[in-house]
């Protein structure tokens, strides 16, 4: 068990402006779950990224030990033939490919260059029955919600014959539901002597299934727990990540609730493609100021739908319902309109949807509002800067100044720009699509406060998580989503998890 | 010395094309043993490359949105027949001519636009088909002939000059007035923007850097002026390419339009979901195109002086190539009106060189090939190493 799988020794990687390693010293045994944390831009996906070829040999200092041999990747093909194999936090399937092409792509099973697709799909099938999913190896990937397509990523690592399998924080976008099952599937490689990294910022995911835990923070190594010998506690590895104790995951509430702000009631919106299915039914909700109001329900249940729909008709076909805002009938047919009637939408896929990556933090945080920052349509240049700056320093947001272009920020950081650019164009209603999606509990923490404070300022706020103790933890209301109707609705003192489920279920 | 060579790598991929301009006009002038720079040669250069100028600066635009346009020589055909059907056939008063080819270059564009904003037809097959339709459009306007020649006043759009007020008649002398009250606005705002920077904590090329690149640009411009003052002076397209190069950049870098063309070429979902109004930006940048083409193909028929069925063919390839040689990105998002200009300036100042050489225009096409290969590659090769 203890023997030493992989021995990264003294790795240093720079950036243009940042030491994101510097000097880190990081081991894995044979056959174990070793979780790896820290703060966002800690520095973990960088790490691994060294150890997967990602950034070649040559491009950082130290060295990687794996099985014995010293290895130095110029790419992933190097490490994948080592059997090293990167599940990346932003999922790399081919969406218009089946599952079983997506699953040996690279990696064909063919006879001269001529695909074999009776092997394909037989080993497809098996492979799929590994990670227990129950699909035909002929749907399309995009088809399949993002758990499964998780689940698939894996099964395309097995494929590879994987030795030691590594996870850029694969929980962010699932359900707990999802989330269990995939961990339960690292539980059974690992008897299979298969080891894994696992990156996560859900601790108690980490708590429950790593053997080891190193800690990360800004770019070094801080201590790594043996999980084996003693019980460790989330106390301890917050500790290690922020430097300090975090009392309470919570802060204290104390927003006075005002009248409805924002009403919406019949609301009804189908699939922008397939005609027939209706995405939200008959959506009924009521939003105070002052209330942190909750949306909870599974992926796909139409809570993204709903906030989408409701934001300018971003998503969806054939809108129809009411909405009033202040009492008044709105008119939310485009996004401009949403954002004059005061409504604001942090969408949950900030690559997608919220972020021009080739453009700096700067440029990202005013993009909404420009008119602020500017004078008869030519931009204020020094204003625009001391306003970024400003927003930098109240999310404090790791980049090296704030012309960085956000393609290069870790992906909690990134997170943090979205959140400065919608809060910079000064809404009462914000919507908050999973808000702390990959983000460290520290900061987790501060943007609590920040809703709590936006609260308090009288504004209403919508969070969208599909983390329960969240919901419960920052919500005075919460409404549940299952199949694109309301199945519920709760109180903040009535609420449990047990409830929740119950009618999400 | 170290810190001097440290900034200079740091602003290899800002200067790296003006650098590369530099180098291939000393090449050419020492290859045709300085006929290149001959005040007669630079005026020539201006005045045969104005029009691909102009439509960088607009194809930019559209680059940068994330389409593309192939019918810009096309539009400047059309728009030249036009004028010159109105000017010849009909005696239409030239400056009458000029706006209303102007709107409809404009009104051309904005057309393209629509197709591919509202439509979603990709704007390559939206350009594909104007390159066609234009092209068919002007045989049919000019029934296969060429016509011209043209009025005066409208021939002085191409070989007019500015007047000297104050020269003898031998050295143009408002030239080089007009060539110290421009650099002595660079340096003001260039000193300007440094102390904003120092003042916010950015990072700031060493002061040595600094001068060294004010010096270079003071010397540049003052050797064209020169150059140029010694033959008749400013040509009136200069001044022309000069104010729109000068409203483009401005623009593009300080206004609100130009840095939402930016996002919405960059991220074209978190654009609109932002609340950029996309496809109207779209529209406006194949407008804008249409209409800077419109004024090339103005240009292009002044300087003839005569519409032929033949005008501005494969211009469209100059203009995307110059774009894309200035560092401007092939998936939108990125790209620079100056960069644009330099790249445009490349293929000009290669064009020339390999003309006075004599090298036929076979080669040349190939070497030009090879050139824009090489500089996007450079491109990436550098952004590869970041
Ligand atoms: N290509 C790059 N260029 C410049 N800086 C970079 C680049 N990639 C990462 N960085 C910087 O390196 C640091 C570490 O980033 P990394 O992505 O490894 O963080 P992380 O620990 O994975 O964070 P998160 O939990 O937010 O995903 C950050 O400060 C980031 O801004
Ligand atoms: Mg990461």
């Amino acid at each position: 068990m203890s023997d030493v799988i992989l021995s990264m020794r003294g790795i240093t990687k720079t950036f243009p402006g940042v030491k994101a390693l510097d000097n880190v010293n990081f081991d894995v045994r044979q056959g174990e779950i070793h979780a790896l944390v820290g703060e966002n831009g800690a520095g973990k996906s960088t790490l691994m990224k060294v150890l997967s070829g990602i950034y070649p040999h040559g491009d950082y200092e130290g060295q990687i030990i794996y099985q014995g041999k010293e290895c130095r990747f110029r790419e992933i093909a190097d490490s994948e033939k080592a059997g090293i194999v990167i599940i990346h936090q932003e999922l790399a399937l081919i969406p218009f490919l089946s599952i079983a092409e997506n699953i040996f792509l690279g990696n064909e099973r063919h006879s001269f260059g001529v695909i074999d697709w009776g092997k394909t799909r037989a080993e497809a099938q098996k492979l799929l029955e590994t990670v227990g999913l129950s699909e035909s190896p002929n749907t399309l990937v995009t088809d399949i919600g993002v758990g499964k397509q998780q689940l698939v990523e894996i099964a395309k690592a097995l494929s590879k014959e994987v030795q030691l399998l590594i996870l850029d924080e694969p929980t962010a976008t699932l359900n707990e539901n999802d989330s269990d099952k995939l961990l339960k599937l690292l539980l059974r490689f690992k008897e299979q002597g298969i080891s894994s990294i696992l990156i996560s910022h859900k601790l108690n995911e980490v708590e429950r299934v790593a053997d080891s835990i190193t800690i990360l923070r800004d770019g070094k190594t801080i201590e790594t727990l043996d999980c084996t010998t003693g019980e460790i506690n989330e106390d301890q590895i917050i500790r290690g990540m922020v430097g300090r104790d975090l009392t309470n995951r919570f802060p204290r509430r104390g927003a006075k609730i005002g009248e409805v702000i924002l009403e919406v009631r019949d609301w009804t919106v189908r699939h922008p493609l397939h005609e027939n299915r209706t995405v939200v039914d008959k959506a009924n909700l009521t939003l105070r100021r002052g209330e942190v109001l909750g949306i909870a329900g599974l992926m796909g249940s139409g809570r993204t739908e709903l906030a989408m729909s409701l934001f300018g008709q971003s998503y969806g076909r054939d809108i129809t319902g009411q909405a009033f805002i202040r009492g008044a009938q709105a008119d939310l047919s485009t996004v401009n309109k949403a954002i004059d009637a005061g409504l604001a939408y942090v969408t949950e896929d900030r690559k997608t949807y919220g972020l021009v990556l080739d453009e700096d933090v700067k440029n990202n945080i005013t993009l909404v509002n420009l008119e602020e920052v500017s004078n008869s349509h030519i931009i204020d240049q020094n204003k625009e800067i001391h306003l970024a700056n400003e927003y930098r320093g109240k999310f404090n947001i790791k980049c090296s100044n704030i012309l960085q272009k956000t393609v290069n920020l870790s992906g909690g950081n990134q997170q943090k720009v979205v959140l400065s650019k919608w809060l910079f164009a000064g809404p009462d209603i914000l919507i908050l699509d999973e808000p702390t999606r990959g983000i460290d509990v520290g900061a987790k923490y501060e943007i609590y406060v920040i809703i709590n404070k936006l609260a308090e300022e009288g504004k209403g706020v919508i969070v969208i998580s599909s983390e329960l103790p969240e919901i419960l933890g920052l919500c005075d209301r919460i409404y549940v989503m299952s199949e694109g109707k309301v199945a519920g609705e709760l109180n903040a003192a009535e609420a449990s998890q047990e409830k929740i489920m119950r009618y999400i279920l | 010395m170290s810190s001097i060579i440290k900034a200079f790598k740091a602003n290899v991929r800002q200067y790296g094309m003006l650098i590369a301009l530099i180098v291939i006009m000393l090449f050419f002038e020492i290859i045709t043993q300085g006929i290149l720079l001959k005040p007669l040669n630079i005026t020539n250069l201006v005045l045969q490359n104005s029009y691909i100028l102009i439509m960088a600066i607009g194809m930019l635009l559209v680059i940068v949105a994330g389409h593309i346009d192939l019918s810009v020589g096309s539009i400047c055909a059309f728009i030249g027949s036009t004028a010159a059907v109105m000017m010849v056939q009909y005696h239409v008063n030239a400056a009458v001519t000029v706006i209303a080819c102007l709107i409809l270059g404009a009104l051309i564009g904005a057309w393209q636009g629509f197709w591919v904003a509202y439509i979603k037809i990709p704007s390559f097959i939206v350009t594909l088909a104007g390159m066609l339709v234009f092209r068919g459009l002007t045989l049919v306007m000019l029934q296969g002939l060429s016509v011209g020649p043209f009025p005066k006043e409208f021939q002085m759009i191409s070989s007019g000059f500015i007047p000297d007020f104050l020269g003898n008649g031998e050295f143009h002398l408002t030239t080089m007035l007009i060539a110290v009250l421009f650099l002595a606005a660079v340096i003001f705002f260039d000193i300007r923007a440094r102390r904003k920077r120092i003042e916010y904590g950015f990072d700031v090329p060493p002061f040595g850097v600094f001068l060294l690149r004010n010096a270079g640009i003071c010397a540049a411009v003052l050797f064209i002026c020169w150059l140029l003052a010694s033959y008749k002076g400013l040509p009136n397209v200069l001044i022309i390419l000069f104010a729109l190069t000068v409203i483009y950049a401005f623009i593009t870098t300080q206004t609100v339009t130009g840095r939402r063309i930016y996002a919405l070429g960059g991220n074209e979902k978190a654009a609109k979901l932002s609340g950029v109004k996309t496809k109207r930006l779209v529209l406006l940048t194949f407008a804008n195109l249409g209409l800077l083409s419109a004024l090339a193909g103005l240009v292009f028929a002044a300087r003839l002086n005569v519409a032929t069925p033949k005008a501005g063919t494969g211009f469209e390839l100059d203009v995307i190539a110059a774009c894309f040689i200035g560092g401007a990105s092939a998936t939108g998002g990125v790209g620079t009106v100056i960069g644009a200009i330099i790249g445009a300036l490349v293929m000009g100042v290669m064009n020339n060189g390999m003309s006075i050489m004599g090298i036929g225009i076979d080669w040349q096409q190939a070497i030009k090939g090879m050139v824009l290969l090489l500089a996007v590659f450079f491109d990436v090769y550098n952004k590869s190493k970041n």
